[in-house]
């Protein structure tokens, strides 16, 4: 696996920029189901598929995209039963996007399954 | 309720939450990279949508919250967590939004310009978002 060093500092340093731009977004905007809608904003997408592109093309960046929709929709999954969690069983915030996470990894990987 | 944007909101952000969104969003950013360079196109593409930013956003909302209530003297863990709650069920509205954005680029990235596709595949996903959003809104309301 080579990477180059220069590729990785551009990710982060575009990466962190555009991320941190949408969660200001999400700040501004009320009411905050309406802000929630940045929480899903296609920040890492347009941080790197520019730089994808460059080194690997855009077929590349293509397949890319289509595995993208199954990972929103295990967002989704994910999102809603963070949701449901913290109005239910009311733990604190970070404690129930960290103990769902796994939800995202199982829906992708069920995704994974079907389209591989 | 009425969208609306309060600028004074970004003069809340405090700096140490700044760099928690910088470092988090450039992290997943190299994260997805290595990934995609490790296990392939199809594998790295799921990263495109994980949600590393949304933990650190959600406490940040409680967080913000919490404070916004103790200013007011009041206990606000339980707002906190509710309007937690209401601002995850936004992102998952979004999502929807964000399959739309990477639909567009599936089906147009090989056949169109770079910047007209990126143009569409935003364009798509802040309609497809917002619509969803005030369909649910509409929903809820006529219950």
């Amino acid at each position: 696996m080579h990477v180059e060093i220069g590729e990785l500092l551009a990710r982060f340093l575009i990466g962190g920029v555009i991320v941190s731009f949408f969660a200001v977004l999400a700040e501004m905007f009320r009411p905050k189901s309406f802000a929630g809608l940045f929480g899903a904003a296609p920040s890492v997408a347009l941080a790197t598929i520019g730089i994808t592109i460059a080194g690997h093309g855009k077929a590349y960046a293509s397949l890319e995209a289509r595995s993208m929709i199954f990972g929103a929709i295990a967002f989704l999954l994910y999102a809603a039963c963070v949701s449901w969690m913290l109005l239910r069983l009311k733990p604190r915030a970070l404690t129930a996007t960290v103990a769902l996470m796994p939800v995202w990894f199982a829906a992708s990987c069920a995704f994974w399954l079907v389209v591989r | 309720m009425i969208v609306h944007a309060r600028l004074s909101a970004i003069k809340g952000i405090k700096p140490h939450e700044w760099i928690i969104r910088f470092a988090f969003g450039g992290a997943v950013c190299v994260i997805a990279g290595l990934i995609a360079q490790r296990f392939g196109p199809v594998i790295g593409g799921f990263f495109l949508a994980f949600p590393a930013i949304f933990p650190a956003g959600a406490s940040l909302v409680e967080a913000h919250e919490e404070q916004h209530k103790a200013r007011a003297g009041f206990n606000g863990a339980n707002r906190g967590r509710i309007v937690s709650a209401i601002d995850a069920l936004g992102t998952a509205m979004g999502c929807i939004g964000l399959a739309g954005f990477a639909g567009v680029l599936w089906i147009w990235l090989p056949r169109a310009g770079l910047v007209q596709t990126f143009v569409l595949a935003t364009l798509v996903w802040l309609t497809l978002s917002v619509a969803v959003w005030l369909l649910c809104k509409k929903r809820v309301l006529h219950r």
